[in-house]
């Protein structure tokens, strides 16, 4: 659905250029939901325009719902739908005449477009409103508006970029449910952009993850974090069988950084959830008696800090200063 | 390409009707120049080295060019507020003519500018008199279209560039100013009237002229040499701006 080699961009300030991604290759496959993580300022922004054909790459190619991006833009302006972080949807306009607009630049009949309104509004929670001036909507009908307006047209492709930011906890919940829906029940493929890990955990099937305009690491979300520190796994005996249980544990295949302090032993395994029967028949054949155990799986916060050496956290404190320069530049840059 | 012109005028329409204020606000100032600065006019035009023609046949022309000058020079402010709504990108996203989301906007301005030029020269015969010559007033009417359509257009290219309200305001009222004045509006430039080094200065100044062939179309002077210097220069300076919108607007990346 979407195959890119090399894809960069530069843009020149004041103080030099800057960088913003440098080359980017990434493929996405018909029904993915992928998600594109990293910190503000890292790219992703960036990387979504171009294959949205909003900013053309300094360098690279990539072809995007089977059209080259570079010689045939409204080909892929056809094929996708693009839900942009700021929205999009006019404020003095009513819901339907934003609808219908929408639906008529793709080219279709007033009547066809009324039609696949009723339909996008029916299904986002949004019917009823038809009527109603857009900027007397809550955050999350706003939300819910701009992406039916994105998928007017029944796109095989999807961009979302930062879909929940600035929504509340239960809208964004509700979101989280609706692009679900739109993947699964309609074989939507789905590219999002976020900077919230849980965000990615809960809706993605594969993630990106980018950083300084690299893409880092990728994989589905339980892979990424198996492939690293692994899962931490905890468990408690009586102090005079520690080290004894600590030993036996240590002896399990794929255990590393085994630790015994007094009756808690503590070690990491790639996947401890699946460890964790042998580990209680192995404790239980030497009749010791077991207390507790915990499984901790590992975020996508620890991912990123062992990809990157920084925490997601910090990535954001830290890109400030690079990634306002660079924001800057790409509201600038846009014509 | 002229659907999409279409769709995205018939939607400024609908915007423009259903808050009509600001319409009726940007008549506010060429009706006030009417009421309370035209009555003073009828003296001085007998001054020597005044243009021929009734002293409402002077101004009400001229009040024409300023409010196509400023009324339209200001719709980039609503172009700035679609683009950081994400309206803009949105539409360019869409398969829509990027040409076309341009020229609706602009056709919606230039539409808009003649119906309030319409209802400025009806208020000016009605109440204070103007008389002038039916295809007089259409030639006049149809400049006024053409300097909204060059107007807006170079308004919403330059809004585009600088998509900064604060960027925007001061250096439209750096250029409008010296423009407007220099123009004649108020007091026409003419040998008569103004020291040599204003008067050619003022000739340079496109606007001069088309304030020259408007006021000539008032007056019903259909010569040659009147009307075509004014026509033309306008001419020219519209095919210029909608290249310019068109290319601002095209463009994938500054």
């Amino acid at each position: 659905m979407i195959h890119a080699r090399g894809l960069r961009r530069s843009f020149r300030t004041r103080t030099g250029t800057v960088e913003a991604v440098r080359g980017v290759d990434l493929d996405v496959e018909p029904g993915e939901l992928v998600g594109f993580l990293g910190p503000n300022g890292a790219g992703k922004t960036t990387t979504l325009r171009m294959l949205t054909t909003l900013l053309e790459p300094t360098d690279g190619t990539a072809t995007v719902a089977g059209c080259d991006l570079r010689t045939d833009p409204v080909g892929v302006r056809r094929q996708i739908g693009y839900v942009a972080q700021s929205g999009g949807s006019s404020p003095e306009c009513k819901v339907i005449e934003e609808m219908e607009l929408q639906g008529r630049f793709y080219g279709l009949t007033s009547e066809q477009a009324r039609a696949r309104s009723a339909e996008l509004t029916a299904r986002m929670d949004l019917a009823g409103l038809d009527q109603r001036l857009i900027k007397t909507l809550s955050g999350g009908q706003r939300r819910r508006l701009d992406i039916a307006l994105g998928l007017v047209h029944d796109p095989k492709l999807v961009f979302l970029d930062e879909p929940t930011a600035a929504l509340d906890p239960q809208s964004r919940a509700n979101l989280w449910t609706h692009i679900k829906a739109m993947h699964r029940e309609h074989n939507t493929t789905v590219f999002l952009t976020t900077h919230y890990l849980d965000e990615a955990d809960a809706l993605c099937d594969r993630i990106l993850v980018i950083d300084n305009g690299k893409i880092v690491a990728q994989g589905a979300p339980d892979e990424l974090k198996a492939g690293l520190a692994g899962d931490l796994v905890t468990f408690s005996v009586p102090v005079t069988d520690g080290a004894r249980a600590g030993e036996i544990a240590a002896r399990l295949p794929e255990v590393s950084e085994a630790d015994v302090d007094g009756g808690t032993v503590r070690f990491r395994a790639p996947r401890g959830d699946v460890l964790l029967p042998d580990l209680v028949r192995a404790i239980d054949a030497a009749a010791i008696p077991l207390t507790s155990m915990s499984v901790t799986r590992p975020t996508l916060d620890d991912v990123f800090l062992t990809l990157t050496g920084r925490s997601l956290r910090d990535a954001e404190m830290g890109a400030e200063a690079v990634g306002e320069a660079t924001e800057d530049k790409e509201t600038a840059d846009v014509a | 390409m002229w659907r999409d012109t279409w769709l995205i005028f018939k939607r400024g329409m609908v915007l423009s009707l259903r808050n009509p204020v600001w319409v009726v606000i940007t008549m506010m100032q060429p009706i006030l120049y009417l009421v309370l600065f035209g009555p003073l006019m009828e003296k001085i035009t007998q001054t020597p080295g005044f243009p021929p023609g009734s002293s409402w046949q002077i101004l009400t022309p001229a009040l024409l060019v300023q409010l196509g000058l400023f009324g339209s020079a200001f719709v980039g402010f609503g172009l700035i507020a679609e683009y950081r709504a994400g309206v803009i990108e949105r539409m360019r996203v869409t398969p829509a003519s990027r040409v076309g989301l341009l020229l609706g906007r602009v056709l919606r301005d230039a539409v808009q500018l003649v119906v309030q030029a319409v209802l400025i020269t009806v208020l000016a015969m009605l109440v204070f008199g103007l008389r002038a010559p039916f295809w007089g007033i259409v030639f006049s009417l149809a400049m006024v279209l053409l300097l909204g359509i060059t107007m807006s257009a170079s308004s919403y290219a330059l809004a585009l560039i600088l998509k900064s309200e604060d960027a925007f305001a001061p250096l439209l009222n750096s250029v409008l100013l010296p423009v407007l004045l220099l123009s004649g509006i108020m007091i026409p430039i003419t040998t008569g009237l103004a020291p040599s080094w204003l008067y050619w200065i003022s000739r340079v100044n496109p606007f001069t002229h088309i304030v020259d062939a408007e006021r000539a179309g008032f007056r019903g002077d259909f010569a040659l040499n009147a009307i075509t210097t004014g026509g033309v220069i306008l001419l020219v300076l519209t095919v210029l701006s909608v290249w310019w919108g068109a290319r601002t607007f095209q463009r994938e990346s500054g």
